[in-house]
């Protein structure tokens, strides 16, 4: 039985009253509930705050680039489908840096949880405007408010028929982590945004406003109904809708690949007759 | 050819060529294979147009009785299926030449065999129409030919089929009737068995001959078959090609594929490479295996897209952010393709580290006839064969040769943490800056390692010459035959071939180029790169330079010419 100490205790480098510790904690519960050991977690994260996030607990971790996150997480997963690979960064990293990689990784539907923790702010680079920021906010780098529409992941997210599609809170530590129990459990690409206030940088979108508008879709909603999702997935402002928002059983891309129906790519002996034989057609 | 000559040549180049959408490439590509069933060698220089209709492709076959290491620009039998062929190639026709070309063109002449083609074959088939006149030309057997054509095509449609072979047959015949004189080839008794192969894919057959189980690509020429090739045989040899949704995906799947434990490689050329640039700094601070191929074309910016070039040595050299070991190899043959292919996937595994291949446009499509590869006692790259020396596990320890025991994620108990941030043994973010120093030096330490490994360069000709050439990569052929030319006439001419461009090792060469009277660097670029890099690295300056950067490669006639020599 694992419990939430097999993911140990760190200390952090972010800013107390950061909405991060309590996704940090949301992500160890959820692996505990999952039974998945340390060792048979990767996390793939990037640059920013919350790609820090993976080494404040005890897992695999590649932290590579800024935005590409996804990419490595793809590889690792095709090599090794026995790992659980999840992938946790911002929302800079996610939907700015990597967006060509988020439309991929939702066309491929990978069995790969994507954690972004969605604060509306460059945090690690003090305060400048996100692809989440709303129209209008000032900063220091956007003195005149921000000019260009915010980037909208669920309805996207949901427009392109992903797998699992889910909204979460950083302030509903136990529904958050249920989610990302749900988000693993789930056979293909999961996509959960996690909104989170900055403390430091974010004045717009306090712990208070997220509270205030984050309601849990009713348990009479239907995540399967794609026409609804549509609908919930365009919903922001005085209600925020928390939940499933959207979910189907496509098949996943690892799954199209036969060569993984022996296993694991990882640790293979090479038949060298094979290779012979391949060389035999050049003659 | 009743009163043809039965001393046949050992030499003769062939240029076919027309439209794109033609079939240049197929018709030429089935005689190149027949010439090397026959026991022929070849070179093959392929020159085509961005475009999928129209303009001009020519495919240009040198064949010999012995073997051949370079391309030549003259042409000896020219097979025009368009007309603009005719006139493109003019200059290039030697005095002996004969032209084949299609009646309807309306042209004649004394060296020109006008073939009805719609009639011997009708439209469809007149390019198979035309192998059969140059197969009868050369003094190739039919039944090689024919079973050639069907290998090629494979199990196409029985009437497809059927109608290649009745085109070629009847084609073959009316050109063995026809009185044409020209020197058939050397007939070989007993050809061996060798392969026909370009450098992309001797590139492919060399990685899977080394148990490369993820590949990752986005479409750029001249690198895209070798993702093509090795897409072929996916299935069967356990891997995984994935087109990726751009180059800076490539790369970093494939880093993160490597660090799960699968042995992976990318190929691209220079605007794609641009893109991974940033991936190559991260395999080499999280020390994540990958080998790179960067086959070059003509740039800055898109450039000649299907043309050559060695124009991006000193760009794959600095690529990357920050200091680190890499290993930069530069086949010369299709040969060298295969073996520092397998050298590079090696050397990636036991160093942690990004290791290059640098090719070009000519080699990746330049088909050999070359002798079959020992793969049955080809060794297999293995990844993350390393223990834990301690607990808990730490990725990078500190050890003397900078390598440290490498662990697969998920592959045991212990946690595998790598990162792109500075950081601790144990691989997590660190701003002690004594660990910084003691990382950067641990990294580097593996640099040596490189470094004696280094294949030092080929030496070939006279000792103390009055002229050393130097040269690397692609070049290699033509420099030597050039050298040849010039030994031939009694010059004391020696050539210093580097098939691994970095790290060099100077005391290995420093003498070979003191050693000469006057020493030419030979190379396909404007700056003459690896003339600036040798004097960088030795502080010896190679005054004399022969560059080619039209687009096309380099050949002995032409560095003869620069040479102003004959």
């Amino acid at each position: 039985m694992v419990t939430i100490k097999d993911y140990g205790d760190y200390e952090t480098a972010w800013c107390p009253g950061c909405g991060n510790f309590s996704i940090l904690q949301a992500v160890k519960q959820a692996l505990a509930a999952s039974n998945l050991k340390p060792y048979e977690v990767l996390f793939v994260s990037g640059i920013g705050q919350a790609a820090k996030a993976p080494h404040y607990l005890k897992a695999n971790l590649f932290n590579g680039l800024h935005g590409r996150s996804l990419p490595v997480a793809t590889g690792a997963k095709l090599a090794n489908p026995n790992l659980t690979v999840i992938v946790e960064s911002g929302d800079g990293c996610t939907y700015g840096e990597g967006g060509n990689h988020l439309l991929a990784a939702l066309r491929r539907n990978i069995d790969v949880t994507l954690l972004v923790h969605n604060n509306q702010i460059y945090g690690l680079t003090k305060g400048q405007a996100s692809p989440t920021t709303a129209e209008g906010v000032v900063t220091k780098a956007q003195p005149q408010g921000v000019a260009s529409a915010p980037f909208n992941p669920i309805a996207v997210a949901v427009a392109m028929k992903a797998g699992f599609v889910a909204r979460g809170f950083a302030g509903m530590i136990d529904e958050l982590s249920a989610l990302i129990q749900e988000g693993i459990a789930h056979q293909g690409f999961a996509l959960i945004d996690i909104l989170q206030p900055c403390v430091s940088f974010n004045k717009v979108n306090t712990f208070a406003w997220y509270k205030k508008r984050c309601t849990p879709l009713p348990s009479t909603y239907d995540p399967t109904d794609w026409v609804e999702a549509i609908k919930v997935a365009s919903e922001w402002g005085e209600r925020i809708p928390i939940g499933i928002i959207y979910r189907n059983e496509r098949p996943c891309f690892e799954d199209r690949f036969a060569v993984l129906s022996q296993g694991p790519l990882v640790g293979r002996d090479l038949d060298r007759e094979l290779v012979k034989e391949i060389m035999e057609e050049y003659q | 050819m009743k009163d043809r000559n039965h001393n046949g040549r050992n030499i003769l180049n062939i240029l076919i060529g027309g439209e794109a959408g033609q079939g240049v490439v197929t018709v030429s590509q089935i005689l190149a294979k027949g010439l090397v069933r026959s026991g022929y060698f070849i070179v093959v220089t392929q020159s085509y147009q961005s475009r999928i209709r129209g303009g001009h492709n020519s495919f240009a076959i040198r064949v010999g009785t012995e073997e051949l290491i370079a391309p030549q620009e003259s042409v000896d039998l020219l097979v025009a299926l368009d007309k603009d062929t005719l006139t493109i190639h003019r200059d290039e026709l030697t005095s002996s030449h004969l032209a084949i070309v299609d009646e309807a063109f309306g042209i004649d002449g004394d060296s020109i065999l006008r073939v009805p083609f719609e009639d011997l074959a009708g439209k469809r088939f007149s390019n198979i129409a035309a192998l059969g006149v140059v197969s009868a030309l050369l003094g190739l057997n039919q039944g090689l030919l024919i079973k050639t054509i069907e290998d090629f095509f494979g199990k196409a449609h029985l009437d497809a089929a059927k109608g290649n072979r009745t085109a070629f047959e009847r084609s073959y015949g009316w050109a063995s009737e026809r009185s044409v004189s020209f020197k058939r080839l050397t007939h070989i008794p007993e050809p061996a068995g060798r392969l026909m192969m370009n450098g992309n894919e001797a590139i492919a057959l060399g990685a899977l001959s080394a148990g490369v189980r993820f590949y990752s690509f986005y479409p750029m020429t001249p690198a895209t078959s070798i993702g093509l090739n090795l897409t072929a045989h996916a299935q069967k040899m356990g891997l995984i090609v994935e087109q990726a949704e751009d180059e800076i995906a490539a790369i970093n799947m494939a880093l993160g594929a490597s660090f799960a434990g699968a042995p992976s490689m990318v190929a691209t050329s220079g605007g794609g490479f641009a893109l991974m640039v940033e991936g190559v700094s991260l395999a080499a601070m999280t020390e994540t295996p990958i080998v790179i191929a960067v086959a070059q074309r003509p740039a800055p910016a898109t450039g000649l897209p299907t043309r050559t070039e060695q124009g991006d040595l000193e760009f794959v050299l600095h690529a990357g952010h920050g200091e680190f070991p890499r290993a930069i190899f530069a086949p010369g043959t299709v040969e060298e393709c295969f073996h520092l292919t397998r050298r590079a996937l090696e050397q990636a595994e036991r160093y942690q580290s990004p290791m290059f291949l640098l090719t070009d446009q000519f080699l990746a499509d330049s088909y050999r006839a070359i002798e079959p590869f020992d793969v049955e006692n080809a060794a297999q790259v293995r990844a993350g064969e390393g223990t834990a020396q301690a607990t808990p596990y730490r990725r990078y320890a500190i050890t003397k040769s900078g390598i440290s025991p490498r662990l697969l994620p998920g592959a045991t108990e212990n946690l595998v943490v790598a990162d792109s941030d500075e950081h601790t043994e144990d691989g997590h973010i660190t701003e002690d800056l004594s660990v910084r120093k003691q990382m950067v030096e641990k990294r580097l330490r593996k640099g040596a390692g490189i470094r004696a490994e280094a294949i030092p360069p080929e030496w070939e000709g006279e000792t103390n010459p009055n002229l050393l050439l130097v040269s690397w990569g692609s070049g290699k052929g033509a420099v030597k035959e050039a050298a040849a030319r010039m030994r031939a006439q009694g010059e004391k001419v020696a050539v210093l071939h580097f098939s691994q461009v970095w790290p060099l090792v100077p005391e290995r060469f420093i003498g070979c180029l003191e050693s000469a009277a006057r020493a030419v660097c030979v190379e396909g670029n404007a700056f003459g790169q690896f003339a600036r890099l040798i004097r960088r690295e030795t502080g010896f300056p190679i005054e004399g330079k022969v560059l080619r950067y039209d687009g096309l490669p380099l050949t002995p006639k032409y560095i003869l010419r620069e040479l102003g020599q004959k």
